[in-house]
């Protein structure tokens, strides 16, 4: 399972974990898509502590949900981003799309 | 120039064997003692090659992708990542930041992770024949570094 969720109030907080590559991103998003269109959430942290591993798949991954959060109106933080996906997300220029911590 | 050392994989276009290539590019780049931080690029960029490959070279069937590793004098690594699948017919605007035909779950970022990890990065591709991704970078001898 390469996300667990816990919902509190209108926060939907989702830990992701293991390798985010192109082989491993599409049940991470399918099921990551699910869970915001199950709750509806004001709010969505995406906790990367466990993440091992990322390359561009995991940009694509973001920019999914942080799109599915604009269109209900919700807000989207990444947390706890290890230091290979922050160089990842960084040579991308992803912090000017999406709030990382 | 003259490699001083060179290993050459070949394996199915199967997403599965992204996490393959990236440990075996890992494991050869091992003997320069890089840093972690210098493990992770490699790592990296050739998850980007490949996925690219497995993704775009052949769309609709599985083929056959080639890794060559080589190690030149000075530290310099050299990563070639090969298909025989449907080719690039734009490779400039292929390159370009945010292009790509991929769809939703590609981000099209894959070129400019490579370009900003490696210290090299060349890309020939001929329609209905392949793409040969080549990269290189080069992995600064630390003190206590054996030969």
């Amino acid at each position: 399972m390469p996300i667990t969720v816990s919902s509190r109030d209108s926060v939907l907080t989702v830990v992701l974990s293991g390798e985010i590559d192109h082989h491993g991103a599409r049940e991470m998003m399918s099921q990551l898509t699910d869970a915001i269109a199950e709750r509806l959430p004001a709010k969505l942290v995406l906790d990367m502590s466990g993440v091992t591993f990322m390359d561009s798949s995991g940009i694509a991954v973001l920019l999914r949900a942080r799109r599915q959060m604009e269109h209900t109106g919700g807000t989207l933080r990444v947390t706890a981003i290890p230091a290979q996906a922050r160089r990842v997300l960084d040579a991308a220029g992803i912090g000017r799309l999406i709030s990382l911590d | 120039m003259k490699a001083m050392d060179q290993v050459t994989i070949t394996f199915a276009s199967r997403s599965a064997n992204e996490g393959f290539a990236r440990s075996a590019a890992a494991c050869f780049a091992a003997q320069l003692d890089p840093t972690l931080d210098e493990v992770a690029d490699i790592k990296t960029a050739v998850s980007e090659a490949v996925t690219n490959a497995i993704v775009h070279a052949y769309p609709d069937c599985l083929g056959k992708i080639s890794m060559r590793l080589r190690l030149y004098d000075g530290g310099v690594l050299e990563i070639q990542v090969k298909d025989s699948g449907v080719g690039i017919p734009d490779v400039d605007q292929a390159r370009t930041p945010l292009f790509t035909t991929g769809g939703e779950e590609r981000s099209g970022m894959g070129f400019t992770i490579m370009e900003s990890f490696m210290d090299g990065l060349r890309v020939r591709s001929q329609p209905g024949k392949g793409t040969a991704v080549t990269m290189r970078k080069r992995i600064a001898r630390r003190s206590g570094a054996s030969k």
